[in-house]
């Protein structure tokens, strides 16, 4: 008798009318729509950065273009150094040579001093990290050295080395290298526990916890360091090679303040900034690559 | 006979200064191969020390362990533990959390192919090969956990360690987990030490049940065989009187004897 009371039960819960699969259509945005919305999305970053150079070269223009003004006014560096824009890779010979070849010369030495930072210093950062003794040993003498400005280390160098170029790879060395120092040592000394058990359960060796374990944990940490150490190190080249002289973006500054060429001294550092620019882009860009995966957890 | 894992007369103190805590005393305990054995006390009382003595983990103070009459003193593979926050290593995909594993145990033992094939055997028998090129930040939590099993059991370990592994799930994961922990077992007879603060979960799951008592100084309370028949039913079980005798049992112990105090 149970049953088919059940039935009706059932059959009261299930709708009398058949549900209609409504058909949405799929909507595609066309290409046109999508071009727009790039280029749309190119304009709001584009546009407001050009709008405050544009007022503030107006700003320069009106300000310089006064009687008695001690800078040159934007239409005057351009005018005046048109053959230095256009032509970058001229060379007579000695030091007069197009901006790019300063340019190339500064970062020759930046790379040479830079890369030797970064091994070193990722080496030593590593043995900081893991030893409390060495920690102990170093830290303070790191802490005290690091406060050192740079120009400080270049008579010393100079001294040491009889010679501009070493000088200065040196000085670059020095500078860069503390920041990548302190942080690869952070970054190993927080490497979780977890990762150390499991390396331990699975018996890996030193070189291959090194390698499989604290590099790409201590990754971000480490490219922060390297990231800074960019930085300095381009803030760096260009006071050093004031000193030092040869072919060099800095000395090419100090060149034309000797010469009273103003307008060079502007493009020079327009240049300047631009490549410290990339190549804090090209290590964040070679960062992001590396540490993909690892920040995200 | 020693029984094939043995814990004998182990005994735990952290030292900090002059301060001298004791965690374990004269804890003693057999396991036999094949045995799955849960340890089951209040948050506290140093089941994770325990779990970490046997994995080598934590030296001990005194006693021993031993694994096939052998004295356990460092980590090492043949004790692979499934940690209760999965410790995935982050950078590498899941394949390759349990590749590394595998090439570190079986090289030089076993060819490139056969490393593969043996790794992706793991993955599917946690039912993970579908993400095998995923991130572990990519998967869920209960995926996780199935990632670290396939791991530790990739390494053919003699005694496959769990602590806590299904404690930070949620209730139906867990019972999924624990599905296929039991089924994993059943086919390849691990013996397997698992920590958990679950009653139901030590008795669905175990042979045998050990009970420890409050800390500083835990010892073990009681163990309690589970004489259920394996295969084991989760829905079958929750009338089973057997079931809820042993239910009953842990549960008396641990609220009525060894209830919890909290730190005034």
């Amino acid at each position: 008798m149970n049953m088919p009371v059940r039935r009706t039960e059932s059959a009261a819960t299930i709708p009398s009318t058949d549900a209609k699969v409504l058909p949405l259509a799929l909507r595609r945005a066309s290409l046109a729509s999508r071009a727009l919305s790039a280029a749309r999305d190119f304009a709001v970053r584009l546009v407001p950065p050009l709008v405050v150079i544009t007022l503030a070269l107006v700003l320069w223009e009106i300000l310089c273009r006064k009687a008695g003004a001690t800078l040159p006014p934007p239409s005057k560096v351009v005018s005046s150094t048109w053959e230095l824009i256009t032509d970058p890779f001229y060379d007579r010979g000695g030091l007069d040579k197009g901006l790019f070849w300063h340019l190339a010369a500064s970062i020759k030495r930046v790379a040479l001093g830079y890369a030797l930072a970064s091994a070193v210093g990722v080496a030593l950062g590593t043995l900081v990290g893991q030893s409390v003794w060495a920690m102990r040993g170093l830290d303070p003498i790191f802490q005290v050295l690091r406060t050192v400005p740079p120009l400080a280390w270049l008579p010393l160098s100079l001294a040491a080395f009889r010679d501009g170029q070493p000088s200065a790879i040196f000085v670059i060395f020095i500078t860069a290298i503390w920041p990548i120092i302190i942080n690869t040592a952070v970054g190993i000394r927080n490497i979780p526990q977890d990762y150390r058990n499991v390396a331990r359960v699975l018996r890996l060796n030193h070189l291959e916890f090194f390698l499989k374990i604290m590099v790409p944990a201590a990754a971000p940490y480490i490219f922060t360091g390297l990231r800074i150490g960019i930085g300095l190190s381009w803030l760096a080249i260009v006071a050093a090679e004031m000193l030092i002289g040869g072919v060099g973006i800095g000395f090419f500054i100090w060149d034309a303040w000797n010469s009273s060429r103003i307008s060079e001294i502007v493009l020079a550092l327009v240049y300047v900034g631009l490549v410290g620019f990339v190549l804090d882009r090209i290590v964040a860009a070679v960062a992001t690559v590396v540490t993909r995966g690892t920040a995200a957890n | 006979m020693t029984p094939y894992l043995k814990l004998d007369h182990i005994g735990k103190s952290f030292a900090r200064g002059s301060l001298e805590t004791e965690v374990l005393r004269d804890i003693t305990l057999g396991i036999e191969q094949g045995e799955y054995v849960s340890i089951i006390g209040h948050s506290g009382c140093g089941k994770t020390t325990l779990l970490n003595i046997v994995a080598g983990l934590v030296p001990v103070t005194l006693g021993v362990v031993l694994l096939e009459n052998r004295e356990v003193n460092e980590p090492g593979p043949d004790r692979a533990v499934v940690f209760q926050n999965h410790s995935l290593l982050p950078w590498l995909t899941v394949y390759d959390n349990v590749r590394l594993a595998v090439d570190k145990v079986f090289s030089g033992i076993r060819s490139r192919t056969e490393r593969h094939d043996w790794t992706m055997h793991n993955l599917e028998l946690v039912q993970m090969a579908h993400a095998k090129d995923k991130r572990p930040a990519e998967i869920s939590g209960g995926m996780k956990q199935r990632v670290g099993l396939a791991r530790a059991l990739a390494m053919e370990p003699k005694v496959l360690l769990l602590d806590e592994p299904f404690g930070a799930l949620d209730a139906l994961t867990r019972a999924h987990l624990q599905d296929s922990v039991m089924a994993i077992h059943q086919k390849l007879r691990n013996t397997v030490l698992m920590i958990t603060h679950d009653v139901d979960e030590a008795v669905l799951l175990s042979d045998r049940i050990v009970m420890m008592t409050n800390g500083p100084a835990a010892r073990i309370g009681e163990t309690l065989e589970v004489p259920l028949p394996r295969p084991r039913r989760r829905l079958e079980l929750s009338a089973n009187p057997t079931y809820l005798k042993c239910r009953q049992r842990v549960l008396e112990f641990l609220y009525e004897r060894h209830s919890f105090v909290e730190a005034a």
